[in-house]
């Protein structure tokens, strides 16, 4: 094999560092330790230049107007946890009810969850089959008491992406705040909060070839300035938003990660697009009942979604586990037992939330690395449904929804 | 997760995969589980009507890996005994045998439901001088 086995291909879960970004990491652990509030010598100035370079990277990045919007957090998580409890702290006079979606990410939903346990109330707008929001139905959703509108970029399972520039303009309307979980999309495809919108927008350096332990959340300053009540008390730091020291080497890490993402956009979504396509092309020519989850074009350009009807997902990644690092929607690949509640969403069904894959492709993929991960995909789904009992009786042409299955 | 070696071996080799008609002298079978909860296991057991031992198993499953390696293991153990014998198999002789974690013990309980639902179907079919399963309350 030409290629570096196992083959990593769930980069929606991480991605591994740049070499380039790693290279202006590594002063900062060492020599240029400095902490970047230390403002009387010449330790703490390096340090802090450092970070006000990254910040203004990540603030192109996304369509900031003015980097001091964007604050610095451990991750995607604590920038989603911090936009909407920090909104539903501040705002609690103003109102005390979220319209968020059915497929946010589970930092969203559990986050709206925790603060409907503290009196919130919040309305999960449904997705239609192709994991799309309907915009009206945000705006049936929304009431006098509505502070907060939170809808992700990109899911981070079937890729699909919502209609975030006219969801920008309802809130804007309606003079509510809006949080978008970019985590998905940022350095992927274009973001721009002032083009589209965004008051509060969360990603993640992780999923954009910089280092795990860093995240940011754009704040908005102008045209509504945005108030959020912190989640960490502390030495304020951050505009006061986010205290704690600053980790300069894994945020200049996602500076740079986020200036070459910026760099080579058009290029590599185009590359990794093609991949892609020719991965589904593959696999959708050579297997019978195969579904594309999500929307046909709407879509993240590295994403591919599939569920295999009759073959279960865990036994498909077993399969293929010394050469191929996917994921499963199924049940048995998640912590909770539950096959996946996106696909499920989509009203697939959960027999085909079982049988979902998803392969996530990343900068590092070759054409080689896809051709070889599409044609094993495709034996071991073939030699899976020689032993599949539904497989079996659907060549048989019974209608398995027509069987009375007792529950195991 | 890391699976165990005997787990991975009935995956990568699984024993009696197949399906013999359901019709056949001799052949009780036992499908179980549901599409939805993402586990489906057919087992079949080859009964010789003259001895009352089963000669031949097969299964086909839809399921994860331990699922497929327990309904594996299930037809390798079924083959030579007298349905006596094989009532008696319990799904924590398969646990023990194939090393499952707790997540996983679910898989095993379905292989044994399969064999008791493929012994019930050949009792009702090819013995029927037994008292039919479940019209005794004791």
């Amino acid at each position: 094999m030409a290629f570096k086995s196992p083959i990593f291909m769930d980069s929606q879960s991480t991605t591994p560092v740049d070499p380039r970004v790693l290279d202006v990491m590594i002063p900062f652990f060492t020599e240029k330790f400095g902490h970047p509030a230390s403002r009387n010598h010449s330790f703490g100035w390096e340090a802090e230049a450092a970070v006000d370079q990254a910040r203004e990277r990540v603030a192109k990045l996304i369509g900031a107007r003015d980097p001091k919007e964007v604050v610095f957090t451990s991750g995607g998580t604590e920038a989603i946890n911090l936009a909407i409890k920090g909104v539903a702290e501040m705002y609690r006079e103003k109102g005390n009810h979220i319209v968020t979606t059915a497929i946010e990410q589970r930092a969203g939903l559990d986050a709206c969850k925790r603060l409907e346990r503290l009196g919130c109330s919040v309305t999960y707008v449904p997705v239609g089959p192709d994991g799309l929001v309907d915009v009206d139905e945000i705006r049936k959703a929304i009431s006098d008491k509505t502070i907060l509108l939170s809808v992700m970029f990109a899911n981070n399972e079937i890729g699909t992406i919502q209609p975030i520039p006219e969801i920008g303009k309802l809130a804007k309307e309606k003079g509510i705040i809006f949080h978008c979980d970019a985590t998905q999309a940022v350095g992927k495809i274009p973001v721009d909060v002032e083009a589209m919108g965004v008051d509060l927008l969360s990603c993640t350096a992780h999923l954009m070839y910089g280092p795990k332990g860093v995240g940011a959340l754009y704040v908005r300053r102008k045209n509504p300035r945005v108030r959020l009540a912190p989640m960490i008390d502390g030495g304020g730091h951050e505009r006061g938003m986010r205290s704690g020291t600053i980790p300069v080497p894994l945020v200049v890490g996602f500076g740079k990660a986020a200036e070459i993402c910026r760099e080579v956009m058009p290029e590599e979504s185009a590359r990794l697009k093609a991949l892609r396509d020719r991965l589904q092309d593959m696999i959708l020519s050579s297997l019978d009942e195969v579904y594309l989850n999500g929307h046909p074009e709407r879509r993240l350009p590295h994403n591919l979604n599939i569920s295999f009807a009759y073959v279960e997902g865990e036994s498909v990644l077993m399969g293929l586990n010394k050469e191929v690092a996917i994921s499963s929607g199924s049940a048995c690949t998640s912590a909770t037992l539950e096959p996946s509640y996106v696909i499920a969403a989509l009203g697939v069904g959960s027999e085909l939330a079982h049988s979902s894959i998803r392969f996530a492709l990343h900068r590092f993929n070759t054409e080689e690395e896809v051709e070889y991960v599409g044609g094993r995909v495709i034996e071991v789904v073939t030699r899976l449904r020689e032993m599949s009992p539904l497989y079996e009786l659907a060549k048989e042409g019974v209608d398995i929804k027509s069987i009375q299955w007792k529950a195991g | 997760m890391a699976y165990s070696e005997k787990v991975i071996d009935h995956y990568n080799n699984p024993r009696n995969v197949g399906s013999f008609s359901k019709d056949a002298p001799g052949v009780g079978t036992g499908l179980v589980g549901a599409p939805e909860c993402g586990d489906v296991m057919k087992l079949q057991i080859k009964v010789d009507l003259s001895t009352g031992i089963i000669e031949d198993a097969k299964f086909k499953t839809f399921g994860c890996g331990s699922a497929i390696a327990s309904s594996s293991l299930a037809t390798e153990w079924l083959k030579g005994k007298s349905i006596e014998e094989a009532m008696k198999i319990k799904n924590t002789d398969i646990v023990n045998e194939l090393k499952l974690p707790p997540v996983k013990i679910h898989c095993s309980v379905l292989a044994e439901d399969a064999i008791k639902a493929a012994l019930t179907d050949y009792r009702e079919k090819w013995a029927k001088k037994e008292t039919p399963a479940g019209s005794t309350a004791s």
